[in-house]
């Protein structure tokens, strides 16, 4: 046609516009990182005292946390949700825990090969019962919750086994200066490994095209089927990560579930991620696991009870998820 | 009419399919020839949609085979499909709205040169691939995702109602680039209800009823229209076409104002500025091509939604619905096209009947049977709604299940009711068993508001009808003088001499452009 | 019209063919289930001969009452597409909240109490699903975590005091009258008629139907659905709240987390008696049912030495089966 129309498709644009579409895309990201230097200021004002030692025992702290919010980011982005990323921690933990108490360093190298192997397994269980039962992915992952929690049960009836030397120390102390956890740096490492090539790929194309419009995602060539097991194996692998974690900080196993699934949710919300799909990314969760987990702090430095910390959350999980579906109903009008 | 030694392109036959115990397709067939544009045609329900899936890997067929270029293929999805050389562009277009347009184009693996000419050929201008499909006008994503399916070159390109709800100039271009395909070494599938672009584009015409191709129809044929809507009725039609209900002039209620009085009503982008009244009495139809604001309409006055701007009088008092029910309150009865989205599909008839008995706070109690169920059966008698099947709603036929959603209005009395398209995709004995109905309330001194996508209904069951287009009301035509060409006309905002569509189309292909552009595309 | 097809036409009983099971356990879901429940019975006397007997079934009873009026709370909310994950947590304060107050203020007063607390939780969990439109699984999920926090923050404020089941709460929750017939029947069989009634003959349970099968034909309907949420929550939670004094009764112990380890067994109990998850099918006799066939399960695990890791893994794969079973069975 006409040599004025040709020229306006347009794909590439300035960087300074690219930047801007970048920010404007990241929004929520940028705003949890700017809450979490507010907040990282106000505890050095609470408890002056605060440095290089507190960050340390944040970052180990967050360690599983974030896991385990990138296990459910995993999952909710596909337009689905796991609740047994608690238990699949656990299992994962206990399981490493067993195999590498009394063990060769050496050994541990095959157990940890083997773990993450078991992470990809079991998150593969759940995505194909949630794809081929056909019942909602809440249900299934419910009941595979105790299911996965049981067999933990079964491998370590007690909290016990222990951890190689060299992953314990992978999670400890600073790396080049006192300020960075090597927690910290392990946790950047790990989830941006994993987590980058496949956002990249057509695969992660296709995480987002099913929990974002599962029709056209079909109708565009993508198999939701495959899409959606996969990232319930992700997952698994991010849990089974995560009960790696869990083992190497603590130096044991321990069969009973924590409050990791129920925290993954509230991370993900908070995270922006969007529970319908499709929409957010595996960094904000991240972030708002360290800001949910410095709350805790600041609130045992303000000597609140513990178990008011508790309440918090729950209704911080809950307040998030009602201004989210105000936001959402006002847009829709 | 196979032509020689011609091979088809395409070639699908004694395709069926059930879903449980309804018969979507019974025995398909489709041949397409190289470098033809074929249209699929049939009336609502005939199973055209159900073809198009199955050959596009969406659904599996039951039995049937289908030949792409003499070798049979088995599409398990429509990647597969797509492989096989078999692409659809669907009515809803299939982007992913949290992905940008790069994306998406990236998801599908589109060569994106080719995608480029195709948008530009199709007249899309300024084009940001950066930008989220969910902020892309509607309009635009389905011109992508046609250029998306030709940037491919498939075999068969399957076009699902491309045209509808395309403003006039795009629809234009894209019936150019359908027309540059005829005569290559690759054909078209074009679905579509409008018997003008079919007339101005297809070569042949295959069309289905009751999920069985009934005929193929070469539209170089003289009384080619004609023979397909003569094959799309089938006998039924003849039995009955002639057999109108309206009697006489419409008695408008002397004694008073209107029941519904509607000023400047506007919504969203589509719903610009409507006024008009409805008269107790009286059964007032609406026309409106898809996508004009007809749908908005009935959503502020059923209470779905809030309008922008402008009023609703009811019995001259001012009102504004935060919710159905205080529509329901005001006497507003509701009946929407979609039966998915008027019926409890799990549970009875009955209870589907009475659920407006049970919304009220004050109705949660026990439920009273003796007032409730003399209600409920003098509304199931008077639709004849079969009742041989005691269970749930979801395996009545669609006519019966259309029937329940207006029995449920008829328990309780009807003041006014709107009518959604209520005969879309039902079977024609039921479609004459609703006009009379409407017909008999309107006597009992109803306020009736339908909307229908057929224009012979007008005739059938209206007093008169306001045209709604670009948002406004843009006539209003009294049922005696609504012959579907003057509605046609009327609906494509033309002057009652103005050149039909099919002259429009004719026009530009020698270069001239006659209509304004109605929709809003931006790029 | 025959463009709709008419019935599958057979030759042999209707039972006999797949399609007649299938309409067999879609209209009479009952008939499969108590079928069930007679083979575990026969399977405990198979495994332990002479083990059944009236005590036996007495003692089974008692145990399953108050699992069966937690798995109403999953019944009536599922009905609605819902779930409360927090009946757990709000059944164990309540029983916690009556063993501590009761010294002071008495038993009517303490239930009072208790039961208005239990309320208040539902109500926020039904406010939160039916106008704020949180997905109910979140909402409760996050109400069971303030739940505990604050009845642990009351543990502490209270421990001076201490605490003690009422004895009224031990002789209803874990008493046999004449040995076999559990005195908590009283209390529950009253309480599943009115549930019962309350599902088939009201305009509510009606509502609930409609609002889980098709919210927005309910919607176009007239019927507001905060309002039955808001309700229905509210019911949840006072029913949660009674279940907890069952609870306490029977294992004669006060903790916060003490029907914690009843909250899977509860959803279990209404997906295996046939309660949707999708929403608008279920009833509250088959839930019954589904607690009978829990409890009988896990007395068999039990008396077969098998720990509670075992018990755990065959409840949650029996809630994906049996769900799985009933999506086949439904849909289609």
């Amino acid at each position: 046609m006409n040599a004025a129309v040709g020229a306006a498709v347009e794909s590439r644009s300035s960087p300074l516009a690219t930047l801007g579409r970048l920010v404007r895309r990241n929004v929520w990201t940028l705003g949890l990182l700017v809450i979490l230097a507010l907040l990282l200021v106000a505890t050095k004002i609470i408890q002056p005292s605060y440095g290089p030692a507190g960050i340390q025992g944040l970052a180990i702290s967050v360690l599983p946390l974030a896991l385990a919010a990138a296990a459910q980011t995993s999952a909710v982005l596909a337009r689905g949700i796991d609740l047994s990323i608690g238990s699949m921690m656990a299992l994962t933990s206990v399981v490493s825990a067993r195999l590498m108490d009394d063990q060769t360093e050496g050994f541990a190298i095959l157990v940890v090969a083997g773990v993450l192997i078991l992470g990809l397994v079991i998150g593969a269980v759940n995505g194909a019962l949630v794809v081929f039962t056909r019942v909602p992915d809440i249900v299934v992952t419910l009941a595979m919750l105790f299911v996965w929690a049981g067999a933990a049960l079964l491998v370590l009836n007690t909290p016990g086994g222990g951890s190689a030397k060299w992953l314990s120390d992978l999670t400890r102390g600073p790396l080049f200066t006192d300020w960075l956890p090597q927690a910290a740096v392990l946790l950047v490492a790990v989830v941006a490994v994993i987590w980058i090539p496949i956002r990249r790929s057509r695969l992660g194309l296709s995480i987002y095209a099913v929990g974002s419009d599962p029709l056209a995602a079909f109708r565009s060539g993508v198999s939701v089927t495959r899409t959606k097991i996969f990232s319930y194996m992700l997952a698994g692998l991010f849990s089974a990560i995560g009960g790696l974690a869990l083992t190497a900080t603590t130096g044991i196993g321990t069969p009973v579930p924590g409050p990791y699934t129920l925290m993954s949710v509230a991370a993900v919300v908070l995270g922006g991620v969007s529970l319908a799909g499709g929409r957010g990314g595996i960094f904000g969760p991240v972030i708002a696991v360290i800001i949910l987990s410095l709350l805790r702090t600041d609130m045992t430095f303000l000597n609140v009870d513990t178990n008011l910390a508790t309440v918090a959350q729950g209704l911080i999980l809950v307040g998030v998820v009602m201004v989210g579906s105000l936001i959402q109903m006002r847009r829709e009008r | 009419m196979t032509r020689g030694t011609t091979q088809h392109l395409l070639d699908a036959s004694g395709v069926s399919k059930r879903y449980g115990a309804v018969v979507a397709l019974k025995s398909a067939s489709l041949r397409v020839l190289p470098g033809e544009v074929h249209a699929l045609m049939g009336a609502n329900g005939a199973g055209k949609s159900t073809l198009v899936k199955i050959l596009t890997g969406a659904v599996r067929p039951d039995e049937g085979v289908i030949e792409v270029r003499g070798t049979q293929r088995r599409s398990h999805s429509p990647a597969e499909a797509r492989r096989a050389g078999l692409v659809s562009v669907y009515q809803e277009p299939a982007l992913i709205p949290d992905l940008d347009i790069d994306s998406n184009l990236r998801l599908t693996g589109t060569p994106i040169n080719p995608f480029r000419d195709w948008v530009n050929q199709l007249g899309l201008d300024a084009l940001d691939l950066t930008r989220m499909a969910r902020e892309v006008p509607l309009a635009s994503l389905r011109i992508i995702d046609l250029a998306r399916a030709l940037a491919i070159e498939p075999d068969v390109l399957m076009l699902d109602e491309m045209t509808a709800a395309l403003p006039a100039n795009l629809s234009e271009r894209v019936l150019d680039v359908i027309n540059g395909m005829r005569g290559g070494d690759r054909s078209i599938v074009f679905i579509s209800h409008r018997m003008i672009e079919i007339a101005s584009v297809c070569d042949r015409a295959t069309v289905l009823r009751e999920g069985e191709t009934v005929g193929v129809v070469d539209m170089d044929d003289v009384d080619a229209e004609d023979r397909i809507v003569e094959l799309m009725l089938g006998e039924i039609a003849e039995e009955l076409s002639d057999n109108g209900v309206r009697k006489g002039a419409p008695e408008r209620g002397s004694d008073g104002g209107p029941r519904i009085e509607v000023r400047g009503l506007a919504a969203s982008e589509r719903l610009r500025d409507v006024s008009f009244e409805l008269y107790p009495g009286e059964v007032l139809g609406v026309i409106a091509l898809e996508g004009q604001g007809q749908d908005e309409l009935f959503d502020i006055l059923s209470g779905s939604i809030r309008p922008v701007d402008g009023q609703v009088l009811v019995d001259g008092k001012k009102v504004s619905f935060r919710h159905p029910a205080d529509a329901i309150q005001e006497g507003i009865v509701f009946v929407p096209a979609d039966r998915a989205e008027a019926l409890l599909m799990q549970r009875p008839v009955r209870d589907n009947i009475a659920l407006p008995f049970s919304v009220r706070l004050r109705r949660w109690g026990p439920i009273r049977r003796s007032t409730e169920k003399p209600k409920v059966d003098k509304a199931i008698d008077r639709l004849q709604i079969e009742m041989r099947a005691q269970g749930e709603v979801r395996f009545l036929s669609g006519g019966n299940q259309q029937k329940v959603t207006i029995a449920r209005w008829l328990a309780g009395g009807v003041q006014t009711m709107l009518c959604f398209d209520p005969t879309r995709g039902i079977d024609i004995r039921t479609k004459h068993q609703i006009y009379p109905l409407l017909r008999e309330l309107a006597a009992a001194g109803a306020a009736i508001l339908l909307y229908t996508s057929e224009l012979s209904e007008i005739e059938l069951a209206c007093d008169r009808a306001i045209v709604i287009f670009g948002g406004e009301v843009v006539a209003e035509i009294d049922a005696a003088d609504a012959d579907e060409g003057t509605l046609l006309r009327a609906a494509h905002n033309l002057k009652s001499d103005a050149l039909l569509p099919e002259e429009i189309v004719a026009s530009a292909h020698s270069g001239g452009s006659a209509s304004e552009d109605p929709g809003e595309v931006d790029g | 019209m025959s463009g709709v097809a008419d019935a599958t036409t057979t030759t042999r009983p209707s039972w006999m063919t797949a399609s007649g099971i299938r309409t067999l356990v879609r209209e009479h879901p009952m008939v499969p289930l108590v079928g069930l429940l007679a083979l575990l019975v026969a399977l405990s006397e198979v495994i332990r001969p002479g083990i059944v007997s009236p005590n036996w079934a007495g003692v089974l009873l008692r145990g399953a009452v108050p699992l069966a009026i937690l798995a109403a709370c999953q019944t009536i909310t599922m009905l609605t597409a819902g779930i409360d994950l927090s009946v757990g947590a709000v059944a164990s304060m309540s029983g916690f909240l009556v063993a501590t107050l009761v010294g002071d203020t008495g038993l009517v007063l303490a239930i009072v109490i208790a039961l208005a607390v239990s309320a208040l939780v539902g109500l926020v969990n039904g406010i939160g699903a039916g106008v704020f439109k949180v997905h109910p699984l979140i909402m409760t999920l996050g109400m069971s975590l303030v739940v505990l926090g604050l009845a642990n923050v009351w543990q502490v404020m209270r421990v001076q005091t201490g605490s003690g089941v009422p004895t009224e709460f031990r002789q209803l929750g874990a008493n046999l009258f004449f040995g076999f017939i559990p005195v908590n029947l009283l209390l529950f069989v009253p309480l599943a008629l009115l549930v019962i009634f309350t599902l088939n003959r009201t305009g509510f349970g009606r509502l609930l139907y409609a609002i889980g099968d098709n919210p927005v034909a309910s919607r176009l309907s007239g019927a507001k659905s905060w309002q039955v949420l808001a309700v229905l929550y509210l019911i949840s939670g006072v029913l949660a709240g009674i279940a907890g004094f069952l609870f306490s009764g029977l294992t004669n112990t006060a903790s916060v987390t003490l029907a914690d380890s009843a909250l899977l067994p509860s959803v279990a109990a209404a997906v295996i008696g046939g309660t949707s998850i999708f929403g608008g099918r279920g009833t509250y006799s088959g839930t019954i049912i589904g607690a009978l066939i829990l409890t009988v399960i896990s007395s068999i695990l039990s008396s077969l030495g098998y720990p509670e890791a075992v018990r755990q893994i065959l409840f949650g794969s029996m809630i994906v089966f049996v769900a799985a079973a009933y999506t086949r069975i439904t849909t289609d």
